[in-house]
């Protein structure tokens, strides 16, 4: 059956709580924040807090049903998007159903994450079962050393080079610059890049990001509510997500998004040639060179070609990850499967300020979370259109 | 290549020693399974039995049908290494201390990806001998070895932490009286042992052996009476801070059932086999203990040399078997005591040895230099469970099927 289409259902209220490198501040804190912000952008009270999806690996021992009481709430619709790097688009897509179907008329998408001093270790030794079981225990690298396998694998198969991951990063810093959130404030050549000190090889340090606290959050409610309240909104054109794609695979060189991205062009009635910019889950260079791949504006193996071709800044060819991406802006736990999508609405409402792109009207959101094992299982990806700059 | 390993340098008594830490320790149930086959040095996974697809990581169910009938089987070793890396970065204190550390991902010819701490001597592209060890938090880990054999392959500092072996390290044998003293000394040294410190009872009646063993290179005898607790820890006091392995060989063996035997008899084989085991543990274990991540000589292992009746009685030789259950027993307690600093507690479990005491026996018996073999290789791989002979590993397979059976079998001679 073909998938409906979100005719009628819009995003809007895009807020980012700015980032912190460590915080005594808990989850419960930074969710509160961004949902405040966002209810503060529609002029809606938290008692009329309507539907709540929460995003947090730091909540424990709190689901987000305790966090309805430690916040005063009294949603009439509940969810939990346990998907690290996927959560925001796929919050995106059950919430937009739930409006569409009249389940509840406005939900509130929150991530956000605590860090304090060693909670990133704690996290990473319980990560998940395999993960405990199978991954943790050999060096203790974390993602750094699971990604750093893929890489590996990756650039063997396609005779890439540490050289094109740089230009990723670099591009990325750039943008950086222009987003008064990021942690990252100081410029990074290719030169710092290539000469950094190693983390997990072939890593460095500038291809792995600088875990945080923060939130980020934004609005899901039918466009006329929007209209009456007076909101700039985007609209979803089509979106898709994909859990453990292509298990066969001895090493991760692809993700889910090669099996879904046709369906997702086709429903939004477009090609590649019609973004006008793209923020990927960059939790390393690697990964966003492979979402270029799979996400079809270049065929599988041209990554590296791509990225030398292409200007990836804000004000290039093919803007990518204009706020930073996590690379540079931080990664606040599961905030950051939003920091892309946030960014994205407010690109293609015209409100992204220094890191605004001209002419934006079409973005593409694309997520990837969770290395439960060998890979990481959760992919997704959304486009989304607005009035534009 | 591997570098070779070279003597360590004489410590400088002013400086900290490393304090041991260990490897992360949580596992799920069904990753257990990888530990009880590390500890007898048997390769095994997980294979479903309604579909034949061989699992990895560990899991509940069949990742291909759904099946819960998940079996651990013996399973072919070689793959390929298709991804490496060197981590230099960890938040774990274990590794911080070890880095640059190596690990990859290894597709086996049996099916799985497998990621897996990588020997030196190995690289992407390379075909590998996947073996299951011990690691230093006494958890089963994988680890790709080349599949030739390399010069001094064993030296490789990844897989020295998963081993107990003696190169440059002190040994303890117990007991001089022990027909398998001299070959083990013998095998010890062989395998690059730093120097070996042999027990002796009683010198006023030395034994035959005494001459040949006293005068040995890199060999020292010295007084000990594992029954005399003042003797045991007058020795510990003085070679305690640098015995790497103990090897326990002290026993006493009297034939005879038990309604017919004198609990005399019984007494002594629980003093020595039992309580003696119990007095080197408490005067040499906490020392050894706190020297676990001491260099290339830190403490490594405490083993026990058992008769396999320790696992079900042999009726011809019963207070000796009960004497055997009490120390394995104990073995248990010490491994969970010394769990949580790495030492390893090995057992070797041996079938009835070829001495004067199981004269009587019919062959297959093990012969002293079997078991000190045995005994080596135990240290060598790095195992927990070690079973020594025909009749031992005959018997071990026997118990694992059905013990019932098993007991049944020995009371009517089998």
């Amino acid at each position: 059956m073909k998938r409906q289409t979100y005719d009628g259902v819009v995003l809007t209220a895009p807020v980012s709580v700015p980032y912190v490198r460590y915080s005594q501040e808990t989850a419960h804190w930074w969710i509160a924040r961004a949902l405040k912000q966002t209810l503060d952008v529609a002029g809606l009270a938290p008692r009329e807090l309507d539907g709540f999806s929460v995003s947090s690996f730091t909540l424990f021992p709190d689901t987000p049903v305790g966090l309805t009481q430690h916040l005063g709430v009294s949603p009439r619709w509940l969810d939990s998007i346990p998907m690290g790097g996927a959560s925001g688009v796929v919050a995106l897509r059950r919430a937009a159903r739930a409006v569409q179907a009249g389940d509840v008329d406005v939900v509130a998408c929150i991530a956000g994450d605590a860090n304090r001093i060693d909670s990133f270790r704690q996290l990473l030794s319980s990560f998940s079962r395999f993960a405990m079981d199978a991954s943790y225990p050999y060096g203790s690298g974390g993602p750094n050393a699971s990604f750093a396998l893929i890489a590996d694998a990756y650039m063997a198969e396609y005779g890439v080079t540490r050289e094109d991951f740089g230009r990723i990063a670099v591009a990325q810093r750039t943008n950086a610059l222009a987003y008064p959130n990021a942690i990252m404030k100081s410029p990074l050549t290719l030169e710092q890049y290539l000469s950094a000190r190693p983390i997990s090889e072939p890593f460095g340090l500038f291809d792995c990001v600088m875990p945080c606290a923060g939130a980020e959050g934004f609005l899901v409610m039918r466009e006329d509510e929007a209209q009456k309240r007076g909101l700039a909104y985007a609209r979803i054109s089509g979106t898709i997500e994909r859990h453990n794609a292509f298990p066969e695979d001895p090493v991760q060189l692809r993700g889910g998004w090669a099996m879904d991205i046709d369906e997702l062009y086709e429903m939004a009635g477009c090609g590649p040639e019609a973004i006008d910019l793209l923020q990927t889950y960059d939790d390393y260079p690697v990964i966003s060179m492979m979402q270029f791949e799979d996400l079809g504006f270049c065929a599988k193996g041209e990554g590296a070609r791509f990225v030398r071709e292409h200007d990836l800044t804000i004000t290039g060819d093919f803007p990518h990850n204009t706020s930073g991406g996590q690379l540079s802006a931080g990664q606040a736990g599961a905030a950051g499967g939003y920091l892309g999508l946030v960014e994205a609405i407010r690109q293609v409402t015209g409100q992204a300020g220094g890191t605004q792109v001209a002419k934006a009207r079409t973005a593409m959101v694309s997520g990837f979370g969770m290395i439960n094992y060998d890979r990481g299982l959760c992919s997704s990806a959304a486009i989304l259109t607005g009035g534009g700059a | 290549m591997t570098d070779k390993l070279l003597p360590p340098k004489k410590k400088n008594p002013q400086l900290r020693q490393m304090v041991p830490t260990l490897p992360p320790q949580m596992r799920s149930r069904a990753a257990l399974g990888l530990t009880s086959a590390a500890a007898r040095g048997a390769f095994m996974l997980q294979h479903c039995e309604e579909c034949g697809a061989v699992q990895y990581p560990p899991r509940d169910a069949c990742g291909s049908c759904l099946s819960v009938d998940l079996a651990w089987r013996e399973t072919a070793r070689d793959g390929t290494v298709i991804a490496e890396t060197r981590i230099h970065a960890s938040p774990d204190p274990y590794y911080r201390e070890r880095l640059p550390w190596r690990s990859g991902l290894v597709r086996l010819s049996a099916g799985p990806t497998v990621l897996c701490h990588l020997h030196g001597d190995v690289k992407r592209g390379d075909p590998i001998r996947m073996d299951l060890k011990l690691d230093k938090a006494g958890q089963g880990v994988m680890i790709a070895l080349p599949q030739e054999r390399s010069p001094d392959m064993e030296d490789d500092p990844q897989l020295r932490e998963l081993t107990a072996h003696p190169k440059h390290r002190r040994v303890l044998i117990t007991d001089i009286r022990s027909p398998v003293a001299q070959p083990l000394i013998e095998a010890l040294l062989k395998a690059g042992a730093a120097q070996v410190f042999v027990g002796e009872s009683e010198s006023w009646r030395r034994g035959s052996d005494h001459a040949a063993i006293a005068a040995l290179d890199k060999v020292s005898v010295l007084p000990l009476d594992v029954s005399d607790p003042s003797s045991v820890k007058k020795l510990a006091a003085e070679i305690g801070g640098k015995t790497d392995i103990l090897i326990n060989t002290a026993r006493h063996v009297r034939p005879g059932g038990v309604l017919g035997s004198d609990t005399v008899f019984a007494r002594e084989e629980f003093e020595i086999n039992a309580l003696g085991l119990m007095r080197l543990a408490q005067a040499f274990g906490p020392g050894m203990a706190s020297r676990t991540a001491d260099g290339v000589n830190s403490a490594v292992a405490f083993v026990n040399v058992l008769s396999v009746h320790a696992l079900s009685a042999d009726p011809h030789y019963g207070a000796f078997s009960a004497s055997q259950a009490a120390a394995l027993s104990i073995s248990q307690t010490l491994r969970a005591e010394f769990a949580s600093s790495g030492l390893r507690m090995i057992n070797v479990f041996t079938g009835p040895t070829d001495d004067e005491w199981h004269q009587p026996l019919p062959p297959p018996k093990v012969a002293p230099k079997a078991l000190a073999k045995s005994i080596v290789e135990g240290l060598c791989e790095g195992l927990e469970d070690v079973f020594c002979g025909d009749v031992a590993r005959d018997l071990e397979e026997r118990w694992r099927r059905d013990p019932k059976v098993l007991e049944r079998e020995l009371a009517g001679g089998g």
